[in-house]
């Protein structure tokens, strides 16, 4: 039943990618080169409700709802820097690369096939990683309102401000 | 400016609606968006294929092992899905060359191909690393407050500005 739901989820999602047009190597290279935010305005509009919905079922209905990633500064931060170079080069994250494909953009399947490539690299060197860069600056699983000490809805309320106000900003300047 | 526009929906709207997918999916499965945990799972059952034996001996293929699961589902559903939507309001174009990258550096397949392949090894090499991508860690990361979603994605953004605004910086 879980793998139905699975589909159903993808096919809704992949319908809403291509629908908000984000799946264009224009897009993506057009938000990194800070000339066309949709794939912003996309992400953060899934993030603000997607935010009041899960914190809702988290308070409403169960609270061992959440599944946080730890929070390693050292992997985080040279794993993100990793990834957005490649982002930058390639102009597809995992999930849109799969989406372009099936709106045509068949050059997707290069960069498909330089990470599953990176994939079995990363395998390889997961040992020595967790060595090293997985134990600099281990926090486990933490949240911003964990860390500040306040409670989630006010953290919620000024993050919906802040992106609302990066919104306005954005159509301000025509972006 | 020129914005490659052909339609489409408003991405506050389109981005909301993913917003509440999310929720009803937590909801009904407590499952997460996201995407690069598959490529890892699919890179595996790739070696299996090609009868390598270190998916029984690598730690990491181990954890992580070569299967078919909920978020593979959701992948083939974003094929499926896309699909969909570019057939029905017609914009499904066969593509071999992003307009923006060939204005830059011209039409040879190759050469797109091949920057798009070390490209995407960084990318998957990176979230790995990172433990998700724009999805698990972005979307996911940043609906549940968590901190490595904030962490993870402002660095996404600091290295993909880099890198694209070196590739296509104004000649001098």
């Amino acid at each position: 039943m879980n793998m139905l739901y699975g589909l159903i989820t993808g096919v809704v999602f992949g319908f809403l990618l291509q629908k908000g047009r984000v799946l264009r190597y224009e897009k993506q290279l057009g938000a990194l080169r800070l000339m066309d935010m949709t794939i912003i305005k996309f992400m953060m509009s899934a993030i603000l409700v997607g935010m009041v919905g899960i914190y809702l079922l988290h308070d409403l209905v169960n609270p061992d709802l959440l599944s946080l990633k730890s929070t390693i500064l050292g992997a985080n931060i040279i794993g993100g820097i990793l990834f957005g170079i490649g982002w930058g080069l390639f102009g597809l994250c995992p999930g849109t690369a799969i989406g372009a494909l099936g709106e045509g953009r068949w050059h997707a399947a290069f960069g498909i096939a330089g990470m599953l490539v990176g994939a079995m690299l990363y395998a390889t060197l997961h040992p020595w990683m967790t060595e090293t860069v997985l134990t600099w600056g281990d926090f486990g699983k933490i949240t911003l309102p964990g860390l500040l000490g306040i409670n989630h809805w006010i953290v919620i309320v000024v993050f919906i401000a802040a992106v609302l106000g990066l919104f306005r900003w954005l159509e301000k300047i025509d972006l | 400016m020129q914005k490659y526009d052909d339609g489409g929906w408003n991405p506050y709207l389109a981005g909301a609606l993913v917003g509440v997918l999310a929720i009803v999916s937590v909801g009904l499965t407590g499952q997460f968006l996201g995407a690069s945990t598959t490529f890892v799972r699919a890179a595996g059952a790739i070696e299996q294929l090609v009868g390598s034996d270190r998916v029984e001996t690598n730690p990491y293929y181990q954890r992580v092992q070569p299967r078919f699961d909920w978020q593979a589902m959701v992948l083939v559903g974003v094929l499926i899905g896309a699909a969909i939507a570019a057939w029905q309001d017609r914009s499904f174009k066969s593509e071999k060359v992003p307009p923006m990258w060939e204005e830059r550096f011209g039409s040879p397949v190759l050469k797109r191909g091949a920057v798009a392949f070390v490209g995407g090894i960084f990318a998957m090499f990176g979230a790995r690393l990172a433990d998700g991508c724009p999805s698990g860690h972005g979307l996911s990361g940043l609906m549940q407050l968590s901190v490595s979603g904030f962490v993870s994605l402002m660095f996404f953004f600091g290295g993909g500005l880099l890198v694209a605004n070196l590739l296509y910086r104004k000649e001098a």
